[in-house]
């Protein structure tokens, strides 16, 4: 079934449907219903990164030396991990300024110099023109192949067919007139074509898809899964060495370094990538997803390529059928021949992929950067005079495009022989990647100037030119191979592929090398010895500030000068068509409030700046910046006057940082104040508490002294017996009284810390012996029984003797007081916890509940209902003692149940000189 | 911008990583005879590594704070 009328047929109604699906996508982009506007499609757009390089190199790659095939997918692996500090710097900045391509974003950058522009997009057709010629090559070569279907039959040698006979010839003009019917119908506003991003992504799929089929077919069709394949391969001895690959070969590791290198800088500057990366991208979220989204993608359509190239090449021993083609003949082979068909759909998907989006990056390249500003430079031709240009731009584009293809198929005539494809396209990554200095360099250092991007550009150009197309051209018979061999004049120190007797390295190594040393070096060597132009100034700020910037226009503060919107209206009509002019006006008036075109739209440097930016899009900035300079009369400022508008700037924002760091600041300080004050309330309150609870605890014998007293002073005849009892009980008062007061003076120097200490060694058991006899009296009144624990020897503490004394003393006699009346029992203990001394003293009193045993040790507060109960004693003992410990650097606690007693511990730390 | 910042130093972390993972001395390590389920052992190490990587920046970048 895989006549040349089937195949060509599939062919164009896969293109077909291409074109169903772009047309579709665009019709809901009109309505506002954007079928691109998601995450998963952003991400698979990325995808056309893989092209016919990958899906039919890259097994050709591994036949060869097995993992130089990877390094161009791990590289972008490793910059995607990069994406969130640099790619949302640039989708920021090119949003902010209406990038319509790379050439524009570094030509913007550096003072939207058309120079500039105009270099990067020389560099960027020829550097891609053979990665072209690879993809004209890749869908020829397949389709040549699969019309010999049974046979597989290598195709003829370039050169032996007449150019109009060639397969590759007609691939480009039908590519061409695709990409124009496709890219260019007409003209989008900034360069967002929606219908090409669908399509984009849908062929990513087909081919991830294709290529994963083939994948499995081999794998598990013709072999017996990996490990069949792979063992096969190690009885091999001719593929041996490809499953430990990075060994023999000379400078294997520095290879594999700069590949992954290469295709990191490849990812971010390749015309397409940056396409559909940047100027596709249509929410910057959308990023997040496709950061390890089209990694991923990446590693599913590698995973099948190491079974293909060993399969292929135990498949066909004889070295006769080229590897890059052994996606395609194995299935042939096989007589699968609807996989086949697959498999070149599949192919053409990869191909003409990258032909459409990076010939439309192209060619955008070609006309805003390159084309426009001669013309409109040229005064003769009177553009400026024309009242629509839009057919000349998408003219422009037309032409290029075709232009573009037809070159890329010359490059293939001239030289697509001598290389396979992986080494092909590694020839235009080293071209892209003398993007990277003045492209990265750019959004992170302010002093990169026009002269030095331009310095650094042309040198690594140059330098690329000499080592990789040079010798391109020369092995395929164009130049003397002399030249490769003797080098230049015979001069062997220049030889295109040992510069400077460097040897030793393979060629891309080696001419990444030289041409990233002089790109680097004469840009910063350049910009450091330049002084920037006003203008380069300020779009240096713009770029690298990006966001830190401050309103919608930032650009807007650099304008100086007088304008009419009437003259600005017509400059967008010529570019933009009636409809879009209208629509740029319309939108701004709404911003502003003003009702256009009632009334009439101020021409102040915000505007002149918002229609620049609107043109921008269209003809990139560097037209832009001539158009609008022709259409209003601008003072030029002075590099002085852009410092000052930038120091102001920036001072701005250093005020309102600073405002706002001093406004946090106060909320901390106003924060802590208030925290001070409720803290001080407290106090306060807790101080009126003590004061009425002292006066009251003062009142209570206080009063009942006065009575007694008042007994005896009224009635002189009481009797003896009953004068001795109430002067008794006076006396009695009064000790609780004086008692009473020297707690409260005790516990207040405790709380100020005036209290004086006398610390010394204290023997414990010694203390508590002393303590227990001083009170033996008591307890035998009371009918106590008291049962000590003392241990022969206890560590000597540091502590103050007599406040140790207060407080076992203090225990004692609470334990006395609770000790029930009838068999009243103490027991006290002494031992030794470690780095502790600890006394208990326990007793068998009614025990104190559990929600009390917090309150006894506050101030006058005393367990039990004191309204019914009267207080025995003043309520200060336990806290006085409690700060006794703590100060002394120990514990004092309480262990009880009701009804069974309690028991009050405290400790106190062994002394250090002791220990 | 803190969160923006955190997650930006987490993902240069996670390509110095891969730097590491994908370079000399590391590759070198299984760049030697031996397989592992039948595949060789540095085809086995490089697609694992890579997936593990792919899948460490799915999880930062996803990750809400």
């Amino acid at each position: 079934m895989l006549q040349g009328w089937v195949i060509a047929l599939t062919s164009f109604g896969y293109l077909g449907l291409l074109f169903a699906i772009a047309y579709y996508a665009d019709k809901r982009a009109d309505a506002g219903r954007s079928l691109i506007a998601n995450p998963y499609i952003y991400a698979l757009s990325l995808a056309v990164y893989a092209t016919a390089w990958t899906f039919y190199g890259s097994v050709g790659r591994a036949a060869s030396d097995g993992v130089g095939f990877l390094p161009i997918y791990i590289g972008p692996t490793l910059m995607i991990a990069l994406w969130w500090l640099v790619m949302r710097k640039v989708l920021r900045i090119s949003k902010a300024n209406r990038i319509t391509s790379l050439a524009d974003f570094i030509a913007s950058r550096y003072g939207k110099s058309a120079l500039l522009g105009g270099v990067v997009t020389v560099i960027a057709v020829v550097g891609i023109l053979p990665y072209i010629s690879l993809q004209l090559k890749a869908v020829s070569n397949s389709f040549t192949i699969v019309l010999q279907y049974p046979e597989i039959v290598m195709p003829a040698k370039v050169g032996a067919i007449p150019i109009l006979q060639d397969t590759a010839l007609w691939a480009a003009l039908i590519l061409a007139a695709f990409t124009i019917l496709f890219g260019t119908r007409h003209l989008y506003s900034a360069e967002h074509h929606e219908g090409m991003v669908a399509a984009i992504a849908f062929e990513s799929l087909v081919k991830l898809l294709a290529f994963l089929a083939v994948g499995v077919f081999v794998t598990y069709g013709i072999y017996d899964g990996f490990a069949d394949v792979f063992s096969r391969a190690a009885a091999d001895a001719a593929l041996q060495p490809l499953l430990t690959p990075l060994e023999g070969v000379a400078g294997g590791y520095a290879n594999w370094v700069w590949l992954t290198v290469l295709s990191m800088l490849a990812i971010m500057f390749l015309p397409r990538q940056f396409q559909v990366t940047v100027i596709e991208n249509t929410d910057e979220r959308h990023l997040n997803k496709a950061i390890w989204l089209f990694p991923l993608y990446m590693l599913a359509i590698n995973i099948f390529v190491l079974p293909i190239a060993f399969g292929g090449r135990l498949h066909f021993p004889d070295g006769l059928v080229d590897a890059d083609t052994f996606v395609l003949t194995l299935p042939m082979a096989e007589k699968q021949e609807l996989l086949a068909l697959l498999v070149f759909i599949g192919g053409l998907s990869a191909a003409t992929g990258m032909v459409i989006v990076e010939t439309i990056a192209l060619s955008t390249m070609v006309c805003n950067d390159l084309v426009m500003p001669v013309l409109l430079r040229m005064r003769s031709l009177r553009l400026n005079e024309r009242a629509d240009l839009t057919g000349l731009l998408l003219g422009i584009r037309r032409g290029s495009i075709l232009l573009i293809l037809l070159l890329g198929f010359l490059y293939f005539r001239l030289a697509g022989e001598a290389y396979a494809l992986v080494s092909i396209g590694l020839i235009s990554f080293a071209a892209v990647a003398q993007f990277a200095p003045a492209a990265l360099g750019g959004i992170f250092w302010k002093d990169g100037t026009r002269r030095g991007a331009l310095a650094g550009l042309a040198a690594g150009f140059v330098v690329w030119f000499y080592t990789l197309l040079l010798p391109a051209l020369a092995r395929s018979g164009w130049l003397p191979l002399g030249l490769l061999e003797n080098g230049p004049f015979g001069i062997e120190l220049l030889k295109p592929l040992e510069l400077f007797g460097l040897s030793g390295l393979d060629q891309i190594t080696h001419a990444m090398l030289w041409s990233m040393l002089a790109n680097l070096g004469m840009y910063v060597v350049v910009s450091l010895l330049d002084t920037p132009s006003a203008e380069e100034h300020r779009q240096a700020s713009l770029f690298v500030d990006v966001f830190k910037g401050a309103g919608d226009a930032p650009g807007a503060r650099f304008w100086r000068g007088t304008a009419s919107a009437t003259d600005l209206h017509n400059l967008l009509t010529r570019f933009l068509g009636a409809e879009a002019a209208d629509d740029a006006f319309r939108g701004y008036a709404m911003r502003k409030g003003i009702s256009w075109p009632a009334q009439p739209l101020p021409a102040d440097a915000e505007f002149v700046h918002h229609v620049e930016t609107q043109l921008a899009g269209a003809i990139g900035a560097a037209s832009a910046r001539i158009m609008v300079a022709s259409a209003v009369k601008e003072e030029a400022l002075t590099v002085e006057e852009v410092r000052k508008i930038l120091d102001e700037a920036s001072q701005v924002v250093m005020y309102s940082h600073r405002l706002e760091q001093k406004s946090r600041e106060l909320e901390a300080a106003s924060a802590e104040l208030r925290a001070a004050n409720e803290r001080l309330q407290e106090l306060d309150r807790m101080k009126d508490d003590f004061v009425s609870t002292v006066s009251h605890e003062l009142r209570t014998p206080l009063t009942s002294i006065r009575a007694f007293a008042e007994i005896l002073l009224a009635n002189p005849e009481v009797e003896l017996t009953q004068r001795k009892q109430f002067v008794g009980i006076i006396v009695k008062e009064t000790e609780r009284l004086t008692r009473l007061i020297n707690q409260v003076l005790d516990l207040a120097k405790l709380e100020s810390g005036s209290a004086e200490w006398h610390v010394t060694q204290v023997d414990m058991r010694e203390l508590v012996d002393d303590v227990l006899a001083g009170m033996s009296q008591v307890f035998t009144e009371k009918g106590i029984e008291v049962v000590a624990h003392l241990p022969v020897r206890v560590a000597p503490v540091g502590a103050d003797l007599d406040r140790v004394i207060q407080v076992l003393l203090n225990l004692l006699s609470n334990a006395v007081k609770f000790c029930g009346p009838a068999q009243g029992r103490i027991e006290v203990t002494l031992e030794t916890v470690g780095d502790w001394v600890r006394v208990d003293v326990r007793d068998n009193g009614p025990g104190i509940a559990r929600s009390d045993q917090r309150v006894i040790f506050e101030k006058f507060r005393q367990a039990g209902d004191t309204l019914t109960d009267k207080p025995q004693g003043t309520g200060l003992g336990l806290p006085i003692s409690r700060q006794i410990v703590e100060y002394l650097g120990g514990r004092l606690w309480v262990e009880s149940r009701l009804g069974s007693g309690a028991c009050f511990s405290f400790t106190l730390p062994v002394s250090r000189q002791a220990a | 911008m803190g969160d923006g910042e955190r997650k930006g130093q987490r993902m240069v972390a996670l390509c110095m990583l891969g730097c590491v993972l994908f370079n000399f001395p590391v590759l070198a390590l299984f760049n030697v005879p031996g397989t592992l389920l039948g595949v060789p052992l540095l085809y086995a190490y490089i697609f694992l590594a890579w997936a593990l990587l792919i899948a460490l920046m799915a999880w930062v970048v996803e990750r809400r704070e």
